[in-house]
């Protein structure tokens, strides 16, 4: 009974979110009040049966009802409850459903925040979005039913894939996904401001918080990603340039050109079309990100079973959504101009330098990531790019957008006078270099040219951005959330730089052979093999080693990694043994049985900082949603501005 | 300057920036890029002399063998038409195993064998019964691409 409730809610979604676009797009356009009013009760029709049906798969899988399709390919019964609720989204169908739920959730908390916009264009953002969740909804009803039965019914599940059968499933999908689906906000913005064929400083003081808010999400979970793919998937690493990867990834490098280039709009009311040019990017990249690895056309170590039907329809939806903006781009963004202008050197002439390397970056990472497709398409073969491209193509745009980032937040709004601040900035610049140097070649001893500008860069960045701030501290002015909020994230990218820097210059990783009571020394450490034993879990046995880890003779710490066999797939997987030590990240795991006198093949890994890079997109999110909460766009949730607007973004392409 | 020549510069500036950003994406691209060939292409000597390669295929059943207690591993890979002579040093994926899918990265030696620096198995999210691992084994002999699911883990 209960998947046929799901079923029938989905259907009645898709019902309500065409209703929703219909009304909240034709009622602005033709003038009915009376439609624009149905708008809010489609919205929140919708997020009922939305959740409703999310609410029906959860019971499906709790209750074991292997009658549904999905919950007997993707659970089993001897699957603990907490991954058989975070089973949900283990695969295509209910990875859908989430994207789905996320934006009814999103949609809601717009539909609230909209009660202080003009009513006309609160229509027009939550008829975009039914737009949106209409396709997501058509998508998952025709081609990916999480609701189909089996008949007969299975006598038990083919089990949740081993390798998710982790914490991070819990939380890494739905914190990504938010942040994906976040764009959706920023993208209906876009078009109702284009719909309206208006846009003024309001609108970008309205659009900021809700991008901010997203990207902030999507940072985490890009974060978090990694870290799951760092323990969980035992080849150490934690980035890859994997096609899944680099989607999250696109949008990200987009959504942040999107947030800087808002910042331009709300200021000085610049930018205008640039930003609207973005906002369809970023959010048409979280779309295609879904193409990519919903349809299976990438070949990717953690790509979803293919199914070329399914790419299809995203094909064609994404043609219609993105197509469909950008005609509207075309139709509208010419009658947006702006009068005012800037000066090289101003601020806005470094934000736009800031956002040219975003989508630089982007697009060398969009390039990367599709050349395979469009060679094989093409037949002239079968490639692969791997971080032999993607390190040096994006290290090209990323070191001139950090060396610009610590002069652009010392520069000011329309002038391109650097005077006040050069002082500041050359000190900070040479002490940068001395630390720099000290890290590189004092520390870690073996440093090469690239650690050397990467620490410098990174600590320029730190001591730059804090320049500002300790001044108004002496001063005893007040720090407003909102430059707090960069101050912040811009210290996480600096702390990511410079982590990232060493991670890369002085990770050192080997493979060894070791027999009982035997010791490998690695970058200082001595890990001694104690033997292995059996450990059985609750859907699976194990395999667990034992290993002493000291340096100098001093004991650090006792690693114990597994080789785990499910009961159900048979399949094996590697759990890592993780510990930190002085900020070096050490990594066991343990390879095969060499069948020699106990002898084990063992991987060990040494990272200097690796964790930090994940804490500091932690910083760097938590950066965004300081800056999100500021009160003036509290504050500016007011009546809309004097209307003359109509601008263009002088001096933006 | 007058605004109208700032903009100038300014415009001129980026379109300079994209200009060497791209070229220096398009020659890293050539650069790095690795192909990817089938034991029938190698076997073809569809391989250019000492390019670095990937080659997928099937592990052989029953070719996997071990120097006694190192890290060195022989196998060979096969497309069900040719075979190719695969030598490794490291710790092999989880999912490895004789009969499955594998993609592994090299050169080839002189001698013909494939000296791999990296060996990579593929995650698969579904279970496939044994029969339908065993159709769409013969499905990626036959088509040889590499986009066709390997053997799933089971």
């Amino acid at each position: 009974m209960l998947p046929e409730l799901g079923q029938f809610a989905l259907v009645l979604a898709l019902l309500l979110a065409a209703l929703q676009a219909f009304y909240g797009i034709a009622g602005p356009a033709m003038g009915r009040e009376r439609w624009m009013a149905a708008v809010i009760p489609a919205v929140a029709g919708q997020a009922v049966m939305v959740a409703t049906a999310v609410a029906c798969l959860v019971a499906s899988f709790v209750g074991n009802d292997f009658s549904v399709s999905y919950v007997a390919e993707n659970s089993n019964s001897a699957l603990p409850l907490f991954y058989r609720v975070a089973a949900l989204w283990g695969a295509h169908e209910g990875s859908l459903l989430l994207w789905i739920f996320l934006l009814a959730a999103w949609t809601v908390a717009v539909a609230i925040g909209a009660t202080r916009l003009p009513p006309r264009f609160a229509a027009r953002v939550l008829g975009v979005l039914g737009v949106v969740s209409f396709g997501f909804l058509l998508f998952t009803l025709a081609t990916s039913n999480p609701f189909l039965r089996l008949d007969p019914p299975a006598p038990d599940g083919r089990d949740l894939n081993p390798i998710l059968q982790d914490p991070g499933l819990a939380v890494h999908p739905p914190i990504l996904y938010t942040g994906y689906v976040g764009f959706a906000v920023a993208f209906a913005f876009a078009c109702a401001a284009m719909l309206e064929g208006r846009l003024d400083q309001q609108w970008a003081r309205w659009t900021r918080p809700w991008t901010t808010v997203a990207w902030s999400f999507l940072t985490c979970g890009i974060a978090l990603g990694s870290f799951w793919a760092y323990y969980e998937l035992g080849w150490g690493g934690f980035w890859f340039w994997d096609p899944v990867e680099n989607a999250s990834f696109m949008p990200w490098l987009v959504g942040t050109a999107l947030v800087h280039s808002l910042a331009v709009t709300d200021k000085r009311g610049l930018f205008k079309s640039w930003t609207l040019l973005l906002a369809i990017l970023a959010f048409s990249l979280s779309m295609l990100g879904t193409f990519l690895v919903r349809s299976g056309v990438l070949v990717s170590v953690h790509s979803f079973a293919a199914d070329p039907r399914r790419g299809i329809f995203i094909l064609a939806f994404l043609i219609v959504m993105i197509g469909g903006a950008l005609v509207l781009y075309a139709w509208r963004a010419p009658a947006l101009k702006s009068t005012a202008g800037f000066e090289l050197g101003a601020r806005e002439s470094f934000l736009l330098f800031n956002n040219v390397l975003l989508v630089i970056a982007a697009g060398t990472v969009f390039a990367g990531t599709l050349a395979p497709l469009i060679s094989d398409a093409l037949g002239l073969g079968t490639l692969s790019v791997g971080p032999p491209y993607f390190n040096p193509t994006f290290m090209i745009s990323m070191l001139p957008l950090l060396a610009l980032l610590s002069v652009g937040i010392h520069a000011s709004w329309k002038r391109g006078r650097l005077t006040d601040s050069q002082r500041a900035l050359f000190f900070t610049l040479v002490a940068a270099a001395v630390v720099g140097a000290g890290l590189a070649f004092g520390w870690y001893a073996r440093g090469r040219l690239l650690t050397f500008v990467g620490a410098t860069l990174g600590v320029w960045i730190i001591l730059s951005s804090l320049v500002d701030p300790i001044d108004r501290w002496r001063r005893g002015l007040s720090l407003s959330r909102a430059v707090l909020g960069m101050t912040v994230a811009h210290l996480g990218i600096a702390l990511a730089v410079i982590a990232l820097t060493t991670v890369q210059s002085f990770t050192v990783e080997r493979d060894v052979a070791l027999a009982p009571g035997a010791t490998a020394s690695v970058a200082g450490y001595e890990f001694r093999f104690e033997g292995v034993q059996s450990v059985e879990g609750p859907n699976y046995d194990a395999i667990g080693g034992t290993f002493m880890v000291t340096r100098h003779g001093e004991a650090v710490a006792v690693l114990r990694p597994q080789k785990r066999q499910y009961w159900v797939q048979h399949q094996v997987t590697s759990e890592t043994a993780i510990t930190m030590h002085h900020g070096n990240n050490l990594l066991i795991a343990l390879g095969e049985d060499l069948k020699a006198g106990g002898r084990w093949s063992v991987r060990i890994q040494v990272r200097p900082l690796v964790s930090l890079v994940w804490f500091a997109a932690f910083i760097m999110a938590l950066g965004g949603a300081l800056a999100a909460s500021d009160r003036r766009y509290r504050a500016a949730a007011g009546a809309l501005a004097p209307a003359r607007t109509a601008s263009a973004a002088e001096g933006a392409r | 300057m007058t605004p109208r020549r700032r903009r100038l510069v300014l415009v001129l500036g980026i379109v300079a920036g994209v200009s060497i950003a791209g070229a220096l994406a398009l020659s890293a691209f050539r650069q790095n890029v690795t192909f990817f060939f089938d034991p029938t292409e190698v076997a073809a000597g569809r391989v250019p002399a000492g390019e670095r390669f990937r080659l997928g295929g099937m592990v052989t059943k029953g070719s996997l063998t071990r120097e006694p207690g190192s890290l060195e591993v022989h196998f060979m890979v096969t497309d069900f038409s040719h075979d190719v002579p695969v030598s490794y040093t490291g710790v092999l994926p989880d999912l490895f195993r004789e009969g499955a899918g594998v993609v592994a990265h090299g050169r080839l030696r002189t001698d013909g064998t494939f000296v791999a620096d990296e060996v990579l198995a593929k995650h698969d999210e579904k279970y496939m019964p044994p029969e339908v691992a065993r159709s769409l084994k013969r499905r990626h002999g036959e088509s040889r691409t590499e986009g066709a699911p390997p053997a799933s883990g089971s």
